[in-house]
Order: structure tokens, then C-alpha cells, then sequence
């Protein structure tokens, strides 16, 4: 059976810490640092499940700030 | 497979919009407002219009707009966007003409403008982010407002005996002969934002092809203003905003 399989890469230093992804992702990749913060001083999101992204790019459209780049292959 | 072998240009499905620049933007964490902007420089790149667009912002937390997305702006006064967009596009009917506007500018100081620019079947469209507040200054009382709603000029509520009735504007507009597509969107998650986006490329499409105004209006959030997180103010929009302003196309002439 064909395998999805993803990966995001987030631009801390665009990151508001808003929090938006890390409710839109549907298998609990997502996170916000819990104590460090990027230049302007926002808790940024990272990934702290990457295995478990499908590249679903939920993540991303909900993004206000465009921080999120999505990768997706499938694996036959 | 490894995460440098998924990380290949030819795999990406997703990332920020080409027209979206660099310069952060100075929304609040959470804001409506950004989804939109992406949503906006996306359908703009995909319809090949970036050297042919000319948009008009708002007085309001879009004030800034031009900074971000790539294309040309004009900065209209408080609520009189509507009729800077009129000009531009009649002086300049290729192009594609909008306007991006608060709840404050569009259904409170711009009435007229609006009212009269859909009257007259501009061919424009309209981007109306309504958050049912006045973000920029701090949170005050929009026509919008729903009853009972707490802002910094409504501290136990909107009342109707004393602050009148909440305005659908969008409804007023769809009754005007001169609007072809009037339509209702949010964007707080994927599947809203994907609708919302295909309801903009329509619009955008309906100006070019000169069948009178568009008005998507987008029910957003002010996460400041409302006093709330953004993910509790996604939830508060649900339970208390789309009640009051039902989601869906309150009018489509798009295909005349
Ligand atoms: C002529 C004039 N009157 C009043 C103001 C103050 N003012 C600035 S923005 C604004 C309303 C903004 O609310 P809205 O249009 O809903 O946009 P938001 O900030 O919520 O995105 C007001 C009343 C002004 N700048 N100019
Ligand atoms: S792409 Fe989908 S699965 Fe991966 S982090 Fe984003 S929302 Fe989660
Ligand atoms: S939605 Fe965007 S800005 Fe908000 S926390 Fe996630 S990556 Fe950061
Ligand atoms: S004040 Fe409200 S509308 Fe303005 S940027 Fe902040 S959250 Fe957005």
C-alpha cells in the first residue's frame, strides 16, 4: 500500500507563535518551543513528532504568517 | 526514507506565496488578516495578473498592506477605497482592480462608497475582513459588533437599545443590481481557507471580465481586540459570528 510521508520546515524567525498550526495538524507534529524564543521574542513552532507528518499541509493554509513549507512523497 | 530525501525542491507542496515578500508582517499573532494577504498574492500569481493589478488599501490594521504583497498600491483615506478603486479602474479597465477593507472602514465611514460603488456595478472586487471590531485603535464598537459583545466602547455589551443593530452589510450589497458575486467565507481552517481562496479567484475573475462588483466577505478574527487567544478566537467566531453571518454565496451571477 502507498505510503504518505512528509516533512515541514518552519521559518522560526517569521513565527509569531500563534499556535494555529499546532491545532490544525492532524497527527500532533507540531509544538510551540516551550522556553526559547526567536528574535522577537516569540515561543516558535517546531516540530516535535516529525515522523509523524503526511504532508497534509493543514499546517501551512492556516499559517497567517507564512511560515511553513511543506514536503510530500509518496512511497509505493 | 530520510528527511533531506523529502526535503527536495521537487517534492514541495507547499510554501509562502511568490508575491507575499520578506518584510514580516506587523499583524498580531494569530491575525485573520495574513491568511487572507497569502490567500490574496496566491490567486494574483495564479491568474498572472502581478504586473496588472492595482489595489487599494484600507484605513485600518491593513493600513499596511502594500508592504507586503507585491503588486501595485494606493492608500485610500478612511473608508473611500471603494471610490479610489472606481477611478483606477475606469482610467485603467485591463487591469485588475480591488480593494481590502475592516468592517470599520467598509460599513462605518465608507458606507456611502461602498453602497454607491456596488450600486453602479464597478468592476471591482472587494475584500471585506470583517473581525465585528475596530482592531487598529484599540478595540472600539464596529457596526458589526454582535449584540452583547464586549469592546472598549461596549465594556458590558452591545446593547440594540443604545447601539442599534448589528449591520449585514453583505446582505444590503447583495440586493443591489450592480454586485454579480457576493459571498460569505471564514479561513480558520484548511478547508475554509481553500474555499475562501476559490471564492477570491471568482471574484477576481468576475472584475476582469467587467460583470460588475464582487464582495467576498471574510469573517475574521481580532484576537486582540477580542481579548481572547487565537485559538479560543477561532472558537468564539463559530459559536457567535456565523450564527449572525451565515457562511455561503449570498448571490452568484458569476457565469452570466
Ligand atoms: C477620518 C478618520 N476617522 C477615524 C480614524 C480612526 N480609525 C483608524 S482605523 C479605524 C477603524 C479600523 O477598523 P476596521 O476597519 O474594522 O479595521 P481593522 O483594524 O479591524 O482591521 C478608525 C476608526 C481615522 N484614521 N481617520
Ligand atoms: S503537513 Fe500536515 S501532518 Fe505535517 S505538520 Fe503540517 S499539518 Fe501536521
Ligand atoms: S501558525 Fe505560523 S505563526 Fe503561528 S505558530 Fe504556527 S508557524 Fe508560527
Ligand atoms: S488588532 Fe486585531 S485586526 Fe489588528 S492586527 Fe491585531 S488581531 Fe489583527
Amino acid at each position: 500500500m502507498a505510503k504518505v510521508i512528509g516533512a515541514v520546515d518552519i521559518n522560526r524567525e517569521r513565527c509569531k507563535g500563534c499556535n494555529l498550526c499546532v491545532v490544525a495538524c492532524p497527527t500532533d507534529v507540531l509544538g510551540l518551543q516551550p522556553k526559547e524564543v526567536n528574535d522577537r521574542g516569540y515561543h516558535f513552532a517546531y516540530t516535535v513528532n516529525p515522523d509523524n507528518c503526511i504532508g497534509c499541509a493543514s499546517c501551512a493554509l492556516v499559517c497567517p504568517d507564512a511560515c511553513i513549507e511543506v514536503y510530500r512523497v509518496v512511497e509505493k | 526514507m530520510n528527511i533531506e530525501d523529502i526535503k527536495r525542491s521537487e517534492n514541495k507542496v507547499y510554501s509562502k506565496p511568490e508575491l507575499l515578500n520578506d518584510t514580516p508582517m506587523h499583524y498580531c499573532p494569530g491575525c485573520s488578516h495574513g491568511v487572507v494577504h497569502k490567500l490574496v498574492a496566491e490567486v494574483i500569481k495564479e491568474m498572472g495578473q502581478d504586473n496588472n493589478t492595482i489595489a487599494v488599501a484600507p484605513v485600518g490594521c491593513a493600513v499596511f498592506a502594500y508592504k507586503y504583497i507585491d503588486v501595485d498600491w494606493i492608500e485610500a483615506a478612511h473608508g473611500r477605497a471603494p471610490a479610489v478603486a472606481t477611478a483606477a479602474k475606469r482610467l485603467n479597465p485591463e487591469r485588475l482592480v480591488f480593494t481590502y477593507q475592516g468592517d470599520g472602514d467598509l460599513a462605518a465611514i465608507g458606507t456611502a462608497e461602498t453602497i454607491h460603488a456596488a450600486n453602479r456595478g464597478e468592476n471591482i472586487t472587494i475584500i471585506f475582513i470583517n473581525n465585528a471590531i475596530y482592531g487598529m485603535t484599540g478595540g472600539q464598537m464596529a457596526p458589526t459588533t454582535l449584540e452583547g459583545q464586549k469592546t472598549a466602547t461596549t465594556p458590558y455589551g452591545r446593547r440594540i437599545d443604545l447601539n442599534g443593530y448589528p449591520l449585514k452589510i453583505s446582505d444590503l450589497l447583495a440586493m443591489l443590481p450592480g454586485t454579480c458575486y457576493v459571498t460569505r467565507q471564514t479561513v480558520h481552517t484548511p478547508a475554509s481557507v481553500r474555499k475562501a481562496k476559490a471564492a477570491i479567484r471568482k471574484a477576481f475573475e468576475n472584475s476582469m471580465a467587467g460583470r460588475g462588483t464582487s464582495v467576498v466577505e471574510v469573517v475574521s478574527t481580532c484576537n486582540s481586540g477580542w481579548k481572547m487567544s487565537p485559538e479560543k478566537s477561532n472558537e468564539w467566531m463559530v459559536e457567535n459570528m456565523v450564527p449572525f453571518y451565515p457562511l455561503g454565496d449570498l448571490k452568484n451571477n458569476s457565469e452570466k
